[in-house]
């Protein structure tokens, strides 16, 4: 690789990362064809991890980090006095399939500054992918991040090459979008992202390929004074009205070059850890936002336990459950019973009375459950109602050091 | 445990040799025949012999009936014979005697002991399977003609048959070689072989683009969400030598503290470059003005289905006072890559002329503007377009409908309607004046039949529907003159 190449890549990888979605899964099962070369497997593949505990599975990169926008949170606004790079669709397919030869990369993320216009940086993009299906018989993952700016038939264009199709909502109000994103608008990202839903659910119905891996979306956390229940109800919305296939809450990381609008401040990371548990309450544990803002104090979820045990505090009343007895619903609210131990309860006590040892078998976190738990040869007495519970189960207020 | 020692001292105990690795066929011919023979698992020692020739006897018995289990029983069986552990033999046979002898929902029990076990075993040959998948990085091997790659990897347990699979899948066009400590697998780009362990000095020492990809793992790295700790239990020390990109974590991670107080404390800089207020001004007016403009970028696109030979555009003048709007292009259509010439086409002319209309002097055009057809012999049938191909065009037709400005728009057939609706709606039920209304395009409307259907319609029929056309046809021009005036 020559040196011109690499120091692109250094610029417009480090570019990309800001963008917290590296998922490679959802998409159809493909194996390579004779000539071709790649698959995908369904769950998708994290092939290394950072010093930041994320998941590098897809060689994420910009086309290039010009960008007429001006977006305050944003490393590449054009008011930024960053390093600028831009990469020739050629070298952004050799970079990937080289890459993915190697068995570095499940795939290819690929974003865009907004260079001359949104049409024709959505055009470049699709370029990318369409080179990588049709030249190289690319089978592997390909996520494009759709400019909702551009011409809506730019972005079906990309749909049928991509698996995955994504438009960051990035600030979850339109104040703040307005204050912190002056080029960007609401109505038109909820109005792209309402496009792309309905063809994929037309394309599934007619069996036709369009972004078969779903839609996704960002949000940044902590740039603005959005509430949690508020980040959580918007995320209910979406996934009820566009079909979104998940939502990514990015804590507000500080960027080189920071803006004079966002004091640049260390992310809250904690917080952020919590949103996602909250959405994963929404998505597998069928909580409402309604139940999620229950667990939530004027508006923010606790730090220092996770939601599903602050909903639990809350609602002492509906406890203790008997693992031999509860229905399913009723067992997935226990703090500490994930979905998949739920299910193993449900198989083996239809063919034995569970102690509360053998729940010890199916899930990893007894402790948080006992409280909450009736089991054979256990009833937690008066455990529920003492009032120290949420002391004794909070985590250690991690103190989170940069090492 | 000390479980085999203190079988082996008694009496009856049967000796059971496999092969070394995973010996899935060898366990299964002697599950067979013992539990056939009603050995329970504590007369069984389970052994590995040394070296292959010692179980050939044992292959050579009679092969007894298969056993009926569970399939949670046999994926286990199938993922836990891989385990490292010397005992997974006798609990794999524990498990068989008792799914066989009264407890057939045994696998249902995941509190029970065994099966707990068992599953922890699975489960950890499942991670190690995709650690494999995802850590195995391969090196291009630098000689003659054809790409070749080769990897070295040392994995936990025995899973290199298994894991290879998701290789051939993934790299078939490729010629590769993964060498392990305790076997080697090979693709040639038609067959797969296994062959002896491996050496390290059997792989080359780099590869071109490592370097590179250093670099990519050290810029996608955010210093300021530093977290060892996931870092770790994702991807646990003992592959990193196999790694390079792992190369980079000490010096990344030495930094990452001072990067991050340096982002923090750093004041905000002043743009050092001036306003590119032209270019912004200009970005958003990215939208096709005039007709042709629009015509250009659908006959760039590529049609939705594959097969058309060029998209057909609308025809007639900007700014007529109708504009009448078909379903897709047909055989004659898609080959002269102009609409309405083919038999339709022509009825509908000879129609509209006797109804009063210069179809010169009309704008006509189709919902869709690609030809599908399935092939029949040479012949090339017509076939309707579905929903979302209608969807996926109809920007194009609002756009040309902008455009062209028309003061009534006339609906030909149901993909017409579905098109400037949005919505599936009889045409017997609709057939008159009808207001489009959709997305901020409005348009005095007119719904009628697509003139295809009269071509279908049996003989005696034909002059009844053909009037009735011509009669919409008339309405439709008195209307458009209404309204022009």
């Amino acid at each position: 690789m020559d040196e011109a190449l690499s120091k692109k890549l250094r610029i417009l990888a480090d570019a990309a990362k800001y963008d917290a979605s590296c998922a490679s899964s959802g998409a159809p099962k493909r194996s390579a064809g004779k000539d071709g070369l790649g698959s995908t497997t369904g769950a998708g593949i994290c092939h290394a991890y950072t010093p930041d505990g994320r998941c590098v599975s897809l060689l994420k990169l910009l086309l290039t980090n010009w960008c007429l926008f001006d977006c305050a949170y944003c490393i590449n606004r054009r008011s930024s006095n960053v390093r600028r790079a831009r990469f020739t669709v050629e070298e952004v397919v050799t970079l990937t399939v080289e890459f993915y030869k190697r068995n570095y990369i499940e795939g290819l993320f690929l974003s865009s500054g907004i260079i001359r216009s949104p049409d024709h940086t959505m055009e470049l993009l699709t370029r990318v992918a369409k080179s990588l299906r049709r030249d190289h018989g690319f089978r592997g993952y390909i996520h494009l991040k759709s400019i909702p700016e551009a011409s809506p038939w730019l972005i079906e264009e990309a749909g049928l090459y991509a698996d995955r199709l994504s438009i960051n909502i990035e600030l979850p109000t339109e104040e703040s979008l307005e204050r912190l994103a002056p080029e960007k608008d609401g109505a038109s990202i909820q109005g792209a992202m309402a496009q792309i839903g309905e063809r994929i659910l037309e394309a599934k119905a007619e069996k036709r390929r369009f972004s078969p891996a779903g839609q996704s979306t960002q949000v940044i956390v902590g740039a603005d004074a959005t509430t949690d229940t508020s980040l959580i109800a918007r995320s209910a919305h979406l996934y009820d009205s566009v079909g979104l296939k998940r939502v990514y809450y990015s804590a507000f990381s500080p960027i080189p070059e920071g803006s004079a609008i966002l004091p640049p401040k260390p992310p809250p990371l904690a917080r952020e850890h919590r949103l996602y548990q909250a959405d994963w309450l929404l998505r597998y544990y069928s909580f409402s936002a309604a139940e999620v803002a229950d667990a939530a104090e004027d508006g923010m979820l606790p730090l220092d336990v996770d939601p599903k045990l602050a909903w639990a505090l809350r609602h002492r009343e509906r406890f203790p459950v008997d693992v031999n007895r509860a229905d399913r619903e009723m067992l997935l609210r226990v703090p500490g019973l994930g979905a998949r131990a739920v299910d193993r309860i449900v198989a083996a006590r239809r063919h034995t009375s569970l102690r509360l040892e053998d729940v010890g078998r199916l899930t990893s976190a007894l402790k948080r459950a006992r409280p909450f738990l009736v089991a054979a040869d256990h009833r937690p007495t008066h455990l529920t109602d003492r009032l120290d519970l949420r002391a004794r189960l909070a985590e250690p207020v991690q103190q989170l050091t940069l090492f | 445990m000390g479980a085999p020692a203190e079988t082996a001292a008694r009496p009856m105990v049967q000796s059971v040799a496999l092969a070394p690795g995973a010996d899935l066929a060898g366990f299964r011919s002697a599950a067979r025949r013992l539990v056939g023979a009603g050995v329970p698992p504590e007369r069984i020692a389970w052994t590995v012999a040394g070296a292959p020739e010692l179980f050939g006897a044992a292959e050579a018995l009679a092969e007894a009936p298969p056993l009926i289990l569970p399939k949670a029983a046999t994926e286990t069986i199938g993922l836990a014979a891989q385990h490292r552990d010397p005992e997974r033999y006798a609990l794999l046979y524990a498990l068989i005697w008792r799914l066989t002898h009264g407890e057939r929902g045994l696998m249902e029990v995941a509190s029970d002991p065994l099966v707990h076990r068992l599953w922890l075993m699975r489960k950890a040959v499942g991670r190690d399977l995709h650690k494999m998948h995802a850590f195995l990085r391969f090196r291009r091997v630098q000689d003659t003609g054809t790409e070749r790659f080769a990897a070295w990897f040392e994995p936990e347990h025995h899973i290199l048959v298994a894991a290879a699979g998701f290789f051939v899948d993934r790299f078939r066009s490729l010629r590769w070689s993964i060498l392990t400590p305790d076997g080697s697998a090979r693709w040639d780009g038609n067959s797969l072989s296994f062959g002896p362990p491996g050496r390290r000095e059997d792989v080359p020492e780099g590869d071109g683009f490592e370097a590179g990809w250093r670099d990519y793992y050290e810029s996608t790295f955010n210093p300021a969400r530093t977290n060892l700790r996931a870092m770790r239990a994702e991807m646990p020390r003992k592959y990193w030598h196999n790694m390079p990109e792992t190369l980079a974590i000490p010096a990344l991670v030495r930094a990452a503290a001072g990067r991050t107080v340096e982002m923090i404390e750093r004041s905000p800089a002043m743009p050092a470059k001036r306003e590119p207020a032209k270019a912004v001004a200009a970005m958003f007016d990215d939208e096709p003005k005039s007709l042709e403009a629009l015509n250009a970028i659908i006959r760039k696109a590529e049609p939705l289905v594959p097969g058309a030979t060029q998209a057909v555009l609308g025809e007639g003048p900007v700014g007529a006072t109708l504009a009448f709007v078909g379903e897709q292009p047909g055989d004659q259509e898609d080959l002269k890559g102009r609409p309405f010439v083919g038999p339709a086409g022509m009825l509908f002319t000879r129609a509209a002329e006797e109804a009063g209309i210069d179809r010169g002097e009309a704008y006509v055009t189709n919902a869709v503007k690609h030809f599908k057809f399935t092939l029949r012999g040479k012949r090339r049938i017509h076939e309707k377009p579905t929903a979302g191909e209608v969807s996926h065009y109809r920007w194009w037709l609002d756009k040309e409908l902008e455009l062209v400005g028309p003061k009534l728009v006339v609906a030909l057939g149901a993909t017409a309607v579905l098109a400037l609706t949005g919505k599936q709606i009889p045409i017997t039920r609709a057939r008159g004046p009808f207001r489009f209304d959709r997305q901020g395009n409005r348009f005095h409307g007119y719904i009628t039949v697509h003139p295809s259907y009269l071509l279908r319609l049996p003989d005696e029929a034909k002059a009844e529907a053909y009037a009735a056309f011509v009669g919409d046809l008339r309405r439709i021009a008195e209307l458009g003159a209404e309204l022009a005036a």
